[in-house]
Formats: C-alpha cells, sequence, structure tokens
C-alpha cells in the first residue's frame, strides 16, 4: 500500500482521518486534551462544504452529530474523559436507534477533573459502558500517530457497518505527540469507503429494523422519500415504539449479536516478539511504544519478553489472549490506570494471577519503569 | 369537503397515547392544517420531538421524525437542519423539556437564530409521569413534588426566547385552534429561530388536584390567564398580573439567519470572500 509521509500531531491526525473518510460534520465542545481536532476541523470541513459547529455544551456537541447523522452524514464528535460522561446519555440513544458516529477520546486524567493536562488511560471502562442498559460498544485504541489516522479511519467504516458509535481512544501522549507518520494516501482511504447499506425498495416495504438477529439496522438517509421513525424507546421493525414482550427481547439481543456474530471484521491486534516469548506484556495506547522499547532492552539483558497489544479494545480479542496467556506463564499488564484492561485480561485468560504495572499520577510510563518491574517478577 | 388530515397522520398508529379531551390533539391538528396550508411536501420535513407527552406528537406525523432524549430537541435539530439547510426542520417539545433539563439549548438555540421552528407545548406540569413541578407551573398550586403549594417563580417562556434572540416569538392556546393554525402559518414561513408557546391543558394531572378536573375547567382556566398582546400592551402593570400575551410577540424579518451565516464561513473558508467581520452583521437600515 502506498503511504505518505505526514509531520503532524495525534489530534490533528485523526482529523484529517475524518475528512479523507467523507466526514461532512463535527459537533463539539471545548475540552483538554482533544480540542485540537476541532480547531483542525473548524479549518478544514468548511472549506470542503461540510459543518464544524462548537456547541453549547457536550450534550449538544454529541446531539448535533447524532442528529447529522441520522439524516444520512457521516459525522464525528471528540472530547475527553468528562466530556464522554456527559455525552453518555445520548450515546445510549445512539446505540438503540442504532446511529452510526464516531467519537474521539483523548483520554486524561479522572475522576472528575481529574489532571486535565496530564496523560491517562482512565476510560477504557468507561468506553467499554458508557451509557446505561445493554449493548455491545466497540473501542478502538491507537498506539502510535499513525494510527490516531488510520484507526479513526476504520472507526468510520465500522461505524457504518454496525451502525452504531464506534469509539476511538488517544491518550494526551498521542494526542499532544508531534512528528512522523506513515499513513495510507487519501485516494486509498477514499476507495476504502464502505458506507451504510440504503433500502431502495418500495417505501411501503421498508422496515429498517426488520433484520436479520445478527444484522444491525439499514436506515436510509433522511429526506429521499423513506420516512420512519427514530427513537430511543424498544421499538419494532419500522422503527415505532413497542412494548411487546418478544420484540423488546429480540432488540436487546439483536443489539449483542449484530457485534458479537461478527467479530472477526472488528479485531485487531499487534503481537511483538512473542513467538519466543516467556513473559508476555499487554499493553495498548502510548505506553505500547514504552512497552515496545522495554522489551528491547529485556532481549539485551537476556529476558524473554514479547507484546500483545489489543487495538481493537472492545470486544476485546479474547480468543487471541487466551492464546497467548495459556501458553506463556508470566503475564504482565501495564496501563495508565489501575487495571482497567487487567479485568478484561483475567476474564479472557481465566487466570488471577496476571501481574499489573499501573501509573495514575499524570506521568507517562518509561520503559525503565517496565524493564525494572520485570526484572523483579 | 371535509379537510383531510389521513394525507399527513401515521393512521395506523393511531389511537394517540393522549388521554381523552388533551390538548395536545388540538395542536397536532393546528400543524397539520398549518402544513397542508403552506403545502410542505412531507419528504422534506423533519419533527424531533423530546421526552414527555408531547414527545409522541413525532410519532403521529407522516414524516421524517426522530424522538431524543429529554430536553435535547434542538440540539439533535441543529446537526438536521446545518446538514440540510433547505428541509423544514421541527421540534416538538414540553415544558420540562425546554425550560428545565433543555433550558441551555433552548437558550442557544435562540441566539444562533438558526431556521428551527420549536413549538412548546405548554401545560404547565409534567403530565406523563404524574404531576411533578414544572418551570411553567403557576405558584400556589399543587404539585407532587410541592404538596402544600408550588413555591417556584413560574417561567414566561415568550419573554426568555425574545431576549435569547429569537426572531419569531408568539403565543396562543388550545383555547382558539384556528389562532394557533395562523401564528403557526406565520411563523412557519419566517425564516429564523421561531418560537411557539402554546398552552395546553392537563386535566388529568394538573387539573384533578388543582380543582379543574375537566378538560373544560382547565381550558377556562388557561382562557383566564391570557389575553391578546394588543389588549395587553394597553393594560397596567397591575392589571397585567398572572396574565400572558397572545399572538405575535416578537418579528425581525432582517436578523441574521445561522445557516446563511455558515454558508459564509464556507465561502470564507474556501476563499471566495473576505474574512467574517463586524461590518457582516450591521443592522440594516
Amino acid at each position: 500500500m502506498a503511504l505518505r509521509e505526514i509531520i503532524s500531531s495525534g489530534n490533528e491526525l485523526a482529523a484529517h482521518a475524518a475528512v479523507d473518510s467523507g466526514c461532512k460534520f463535527f459537533g463539539g465542545y471545548p475540552i483538554t486534551p482533544s480540542s485540537e481536532i476541532m480547531h483542525e476541523l473548524s479549518d478544514l470541513l468548511p472549506s470542503i462544504g461540510g459543518t464544524c459547529i462548537q456547541m453549547e455544551d457536550e450534550i449538544a456537541g454529541v446531539a448535533c452529530a447524532i442528529g447529522a447523522s441520522m439524516s444520512g452524514v457521516r459525522a464525528m464528535t471528540a472530547t475527553s474523559g468528562p466530556g464522554i460522561s456527559l455525552k453518555a446519555e445520548n450515546l445510549g440513544l445512539a446505540q438503540m436507534a442504532e446511529v452510526p458516529l464516531v467519537v474521539v477520546n483523548v483520554m486524561r486524567g479522572g475522576p472528575s477533573t481529574g489532571l486535565p493536562t496530564r496523560v491517562s488511560q482512565g476510560d477504557v471502562a468507561q468506553a467499554k459502558n458508557p451509557s446505561h442498559g445493554d449493548y455491545k460498544s466497540i473501542t478502538l485504541c491507537a498506539g502510535n500517530l499513525a494510527e490516531c489516522y488510520t484507526e479513526t479511519v476504520r472507526a468510520f467504516n465500522l461505524a457504518d457497518r454496525f451502525m452504531q458509535p464506534v469509539f476511538v481512544l488517544l491518550d494526551e501522549t498521542l494526542g499532544h505527540m508531534h512528528g512522523k507518520a506513515m499513513i495510507p494516501s487519501e485516494e486509498v482511504v477514499k476507495a476504502g469507503i464502505k458506507s451504510r447499506k440504503e433500502f431502495t425498495g418500495d417505501p411501503a416495504e421498508y422496515k429498517p429494523y426488520g433484520v436479520a438477529q445478527d444484522e444491525p439496522a439499514v436506515l436510509n438517509p433522511m429526506f429521499k422519500g423513506y420516512r420512519y421513525h427514530f427513537t430511543g424507546l424498544h421499538h419494532n421493525a419500522t422503527g415505532f415504539p413497542t412494548e411487546e414482550i418478544e420484540t423488546c427481547r429480540k432488540l436487546i439481543e439483536r443489539l449483542f449479536n449484530k457485534v458479537e456474530a461478527h467479530q472477526e471484521e472488528i479485531d485487531s491486534y499487534e503481537e511483538y516478539m512473542l513467538d519466543d516469548a516467556e513473559l508476555l506484556i499487554v499493553a495498548y495506547g502510548s505506553v505500547s511504544l514504552a512497552a515496545k522499547e522495554a522489551i528491547r532492552h529485556l532481549r539485551a539483558a537476556g529476558i524473554k519478553a514479547g507484546l500483545f497489544r489489543p487495538i481493537t479494545l472492545w470486544p476485546s480479542p479474547a480468543k487471541r489472549i487466551k492464546h497467548w496467556t495459556d501458553k506463556i506463564e508470566k503475564v504482565l499488564c501495564v496501563e495508565l490506570n489501575i487495571g482497567q484492561y487487567r479485568d478484561e485480561i483475567q476474564r479472557a485468560s481465566g487466570r488471577l494471577d496476571i501481574d499489573g504495572l499501573f501509573k495514575v499520577n499524570g506521568r507517562a510510563l518509561s520503559p525503565y519503569e517496565i524493564v525494572e518491574k520485570v526484572k523483579g517478577m | 369537503m371535509a379537510f383531510n388530515y389521513d394525507n399527513y397522520l401515521r393512521v395506523d398508529k393511531m389511537p394517540t397515547l393522549w388521554c381523552w379531551g388533551c390538548g395536545d390533539g388540538v395542536i397536532l391538528k393546528a400543524f397539520v392544517r398549518a402544513i397542508d396550508e403552506l403545502g410542505y411536501n412531507k419528504d422534506d420535513m423533519c419533527i424531533v420531538s423530546g421526552i414527555g407527552c408531547s414527545g409522541r406528537f413525532s410519532s403521529y406525523i407522516d414524516c421524517n421524525t426522530v424522538h431524543t432524549t429529554h430536553g435535547r430537541t434542538i440540539a439533535f435539530a441543529t446537526g438536521i437542519k446545518l446538514a440540510n439547510p433547505d428541509k423544514k426542520v421541527f421540534c416538538i417539545a414540553g415544558d420540562g423539556d425546554a425550560l428545565a433539563i433543555g433550558g441551555n439549548h433552548t437558550i442557544h438555540g435562540c441566539r444562533r437564530n438558526i431556521d428551527i421552528n420549536f413549538i412548546l407545548i405548554n401545560n404547565f406540569i409534567y403530565g406523563l409521569t404524574n404531576s411533578q413541578t414544572s418551570p411553567t407551573t403557576p405558584q400556589g398550586m399543587w404539585t407532587v413534588t410541592m404538596q402544600k403549594g408550588n413555591i417556584d417563580p413560574t417561567f414566561d417562556a415568550c419573554r426568555l426566547a425574545i431576549a435569547a434572540g429569537a426572531s419569531f416569538v408568539g403565543r396562543e392556546a388550545v383555547t382558539d385552534p384556528k389562532k394557533i393554525e395562523k401564528l403557526f402559518i406565520k411563523g412557519f414561513e419566517h425564516k429564523g429561530f421561531s418560537f411557539f408557546d402554546i398552552f395546553s391543558n392537563c386535566h388529568i394531572n394538573l387539573g384533578r388536584k388543582n380543582k379543574m378536573a375537566s378538560a373544560m375547567e382547565n381550558l377556562d382556566w388557561i382562557d383566564s390567564r391570557t389575553v391578546s398582546k394588543t389588549k395587553f400592551d394597553k393594560m397596567s402593570e397591575e392589571e397585567r398580573e398572572g396574565l400572558f400575551p397572545t399572538g405575535v410577540l416578537h418579528q425581525d424579518e432582517n436578523a441574521l439567519e445561522y445557516c446563511d451565516m455558515y454558508e459564509q464561513v464556507r465561502l470564507a473558508q474556501q476563499g471566495k470572500r473576505k474574512p467574517i467581520t463586524a461590518a457582516d452583521f450591521a443592522k440594516k437600515a
């Protein structure tokens, strides 16, 4: 694949990925450390006839983006943890009504206002279930500058494929990292756009939510002669509210099934020096950069360490995790939170002896901290 | 020939979930008559509603409809309108929706003066959820959350909308459906944020505990609280006490509309015009 070299920051790369993916609408509210995404899009989107609007609050930011998407336009919002907390209810509506949306969360220290300008991976658990109720989140996590671009591109295609919000997790380190990235050409990205399905038959026959139990809704753009109804209430095949017992059960089960049945389309991970590894490090996001450097130091010192880096965090690549945790006895989870993803590694592996190196003071992890930890294991 | 409402309604969703005698149905009829009079195409219309009895309004009209979260109609509608500026976008919200949980969006929708038609169905109570105090509940009335009489000051939604910058603001009551229809026709054709404060009855969950248990008693009470703007303007401060003026309360034909202004942003970004300055907003003579 033809790659191009670009010197930019993680946040700016996410913004450019949106535009290259055909995004025409951004709604948001300023919040550190994600604001540069909106800054960039306020320049890029109107230049191509799109819209970038700074709304009155985080809630309105996500709501107008969902509205634009309901009308058939590719849309995005970006924020940080406190913003996700505020957007949560409307993200639930998008899950329930099956409205595609890309949500970039540039993670900072929490809870509450936390450490606004410093790095964290504290929103990993939040990304799994930001809103109340049952649904299956799709969450991607960039591990380097180039992935701030490529994972945002992938998020747009997955959102339209599965008709639901897709999270892209960046962290403050990646969002503000400035450097060289090798990314696919605009043409390659454009050629890879997979837009949402559209029903082209007789409007009288149109059942937007009347789909197979493992498929997403088929939601046509507004204003094209297919007049239907969106609601956050339990709804039937035509989108109208219902409390009919079987319909309610099947709707929620389908929101799970549509993701679970096609996990191979969503799974993504990197395996680094794992083939002969005797120690497994699990890390994601900017931490994985430190982990890779640590592994090189450890190997130079005769310790055969390797990295498993989930890129799709939710649904987790559980089978692949188990493959490695069955094979390798010593497992270390390295995170900028207190084990939010270790919980998932424990679940997937069926093991409770997963070690952890956790840092929650807003500072990045250095490779040497990982080396020290491993030497003491 | 009798007016055919069925052209615009989802008849298969009837009967509505509204109570016998509810004013929401009167507003629905006035809405249908207004869009028929204006000749709007159903495919070019989008109705966005919130939560509460009024939230179901969207499901009964045969067009592109969205039933959203509590208080957020304007935020969703803003995205739909900005992405489709040539389409007709309507919001339907209750008094809790528009003035309590969604008050911030009401203020900023008015301030942006985006071309959205915002219909507040104002029945002075949280009707669907059994009589909690709303921002428009009159002081001294019984509510389930103020059982010894409501102490919260009563919101005048139209004064808020005018102050916040809506360029069309009007009020009518379900006691006079024909006037609602006429107000809708004027406001829908107005370019900019059109704010309609429509007084409606909830004899079930406001009336029963406040000595107006029938629809007629509740409507008489609404009637006693409204007076035409023409009369209101001639009244003294004392005479105006407890009264709300009806009719077109404010209209500014020259106010700049947000989608139009955002188009100027696009043109400036594309180098097709100079950057926007204060001169773009100078009042027309």
